[in-house]
């Protein structure tokens, strides 16, 4: 990964893209609808960490930011 | 109207009925669907004959299976019908996903240059049956049709099989020395035998449709496929569209759980819905059912000389069309061993490595099949809320585009890692011992032809380049292909596809399957090339 501000739009999973969905929504099941927002919450922290990269990091708030609107 | 004419087969009385002697069989096949009778056309090839009993004399009401894969038709080839379906069939490349009322992306098969076959094409189950069953009765020596013959019991014993059969002219019985059931997804061979059907059921309803309809829902004049997550037509649904031959297109509609179905298929029900989904042309109803899906599989598909094969040994959802395509490669897999086998050049133990072998291939086409349908079917709100913003993601990120899964198609099972293949270290210019072998365009004493052509029905020896070959004879035939030859027995690599996708200087084992059962760099010795060879026919202790 590069230093500095780029943010990944293309995909980087390949094949393993159905791999972390499917345990993503394994994580999730059976949680009530706050306890998923909660495991959310935290997997953003982590994930977070994970980047290490506060340019990185937001650019990706502003890009979830403007998808939604 | 272009409506499909479906012509029932004769009954013919058998012989055991009409008094003649009741020999013994080498194979019967239960079953003249599209997997038995590529069964009965294989075996055919190897000159093993078989007898083909089916309760039925007409080929598959209604459309069934209609994507058929490239590897198939690469096998649909060897056994003779694949440029019938090419020909007949709807080649389509551009694929577009909606959601709600707007397309987020689309996507272009491009098919890849130099391969006799497409990704895909669309062709209805029955025209399928039909091919097969005039290509198997070119081999009227070998394989004996039999309709209106219902199997309705079966005595297992350790060199053999005997069937209980029941025809409008009374009851007899047939012995085989082994007995391949390709009796579809309700099996009663799998039901008489007690077996357990391991899977999941899902308890979401979908109504399936054939529509006759002569003006194009496209706006191109190319046929596409259309997938819709909840449209404005078919509210918090999945929908999808597909162009069949004669202008027929299937239509996909997901009812939920709690849908009645026998009020869903009444055309009063079904008319509006589809035209709210392709508006004012006209259309008449083809066929129409409401289905609801299990994913399963048999925990074996070999119990002693009972073999499954496609349906009977394992369903999967039609997300990604892996029934057919998935059926069809296990007979492709089964059909040269079990040849083996009848003709004493190997042991049932051969037969394990079909059970392995296809029930990995089966394992990865429920994986797949199962994820698109958990898609497809949220099963809580925070599911439904993923699926939802991966839907707007997909719009401007292309990386999520990835993650949304409307189905994932077929594509050829890797064997790598099983017990045939003799590993070699992962080649990123070559192929891995496993893989099916990918066409290319070659030339064959001047003329067009193609790698596949050439490959396949028995083990091969291909040789890519200048590789040096064995020192003392090995009992093969040796394919050669390089960039100058036009010798008979040698190919030419006129455009370098072949060099491109296996590599120079390389040789390959190829096995009866065109699957790649070993790798040889440079030079192949002849205790090498034994050596492999005895492990691909399975005599490798």
């Amino acid at each position: 990964m590069t230093n500095g501000s780029t943010m990944h739009l293309d995909d980087r999973l390949g094949a393993d893209g159905d791999d972390f969905y499917h345990h993503l929504m394994e994580a999730h099941e059976g949680l009530s609808l706050e306890q998923s927002q909660n495991l959310n919450a935290r997997l953003v922290l982590i994930m977070a960490n994970q980047i290490g990269d506060i340019d990185i990091l937001k650019s990706v708030l502003t890009a979830a930011v403007e998808a939604g609107r | 109207m272009a409506h499909y004419k479906y012509e029932p087969f004769d009954y013919v009385t058998p012989p055991e009925v009409a008094g003649g002697e009741t020999r013994q069989y080498q194979v019967a096949i239960i079953g003249a669907g599209p997997i038995g009778l590529a069964a009965a056309i294989d075996l055919a090839l190897h000159d093993v004959p078989t007898v083909v009993v089916d309760d039925n004399n007409v080929v598959s009401v209604g459309s069934r299976a209609i994507c058929w894969s490239k590897r198939t038709l690469e096998i649909f080839d060897r056994l003779g019908v694949g440029e019938r379906m090419l020909e007949k069939g709807v080649t389509w490349k551009v694929g577009r996903l909606f959601h709600r009322d707007h397309e987020v992306y689309n996507f272009d098969l491009l098919p890849e240059d130099g391969h006799k076959m497409p990704a895909f094409i669309n062709l209805q189950q029955y025209y399928v049956e039909q091919y097969l069953v005039e290509r198997a009765r070119e081999f009227p020596d070998l394989i004996d049709l039999r309709f209106k013959n219902k199997v309705i019991a079966q005595d297992l014993a350790d060199d053999g099989v005997t069937l209980q059969i029941e025809t409008p002219d009374g009851p007899y019985s047939l012995r085989a020395d082994y007995v391949i059931a390709c009796d579809g997804a309700g099996s009663p061979t799998r039901h008489r035998m007690g077996l357990r059907f391991d899977g999941h059921t899902f308890h979401e309803q979908f109504l399936i449709a054939d529509v006759d309809m002569p003006e194009s829902p496209f706006k191109t004049e190319h046929p596409e496929r259309w997938f819709w997550f909840d449209p404005p037509f078919h509210n918090g649904q999945s929908a999808l569209l597909h162009k069949q031959p004669d202008n027929i297109y299937r239509i996909d509609l997901q009812l939920g759980p709690d849908a009645d179905a026998e009020e869903e298929k009444k055309e009063v029900n079904v008319l509006p819905r589809i035209r709210a989904m392709v508006g004012d042309k006209p259309f008449t109803l083809d066929w129409v059912s409401v289905y609801k899906f299990t994913c399963a599989r048999l925990e074996r598909f070999v119990h002693g000389r009972m073999i499954f094969a496609g349906d009977s040994a394992h369903v999967v959802s039609p997300f990604g069309a892996r029934g057919g395509n998935g059926g069809i490669q296990d007979t492709d897999n089964l059909c040269w061993k079990l040849a083996m086998i009848i003709k004493g050049d190997a042991s049932d133990a051969l037969l394990e490595t079909y059970d392995q072998e296809r029930r990995h291939g089966s394992d990865e086409n429920l994986l797949n099949s199962s994820r698109a349908t958990n898609f497809m079917t949220p099963k809580s709100q925070m599911e439904a809320i993923f699926r939802n913003e991966t839907l707007i993601l997909a719009e401007t990120m292309p990386f999520a585009r990835k993650l949304v899964n409307s189905g994932r198609l077929s594509e050829p099972c890797s064997l790598t890692g099983h017990d045939l293949q003799t590993p070699a270290e992962p080649d990123p210019a070559g192929l891995d011992p496993g893989m099916s072998c990918p066409d290319a365009p070659v030339l064959n004493q001047g003329k067009e032809s193609w790698l596949l052509d050439h490959l396949g029905g028995r083990f091969v020896l291909l040789t890519i380049g200048d590789v040096a070959l064995p020192d003392s004879p090995v009992e093969i035939d040796h394919l050669s292909v390089t960039t100058r030859g036009s010798d008979a027995g040698t190919l030419e690599d006129h455009r370098q596809f072949v060099a491109d996708r296996y590599g120079d200087v390389t040789a390959y084992l190829i096995r009866p399957d065109q699957h790649i059962a070993a790798r040889f760099e440079g030079a192949v010795s002849a205790a090498a090339l034994n050596e492999a060879l005895k492990r691909a026919r399975g005599q490798q202790s």
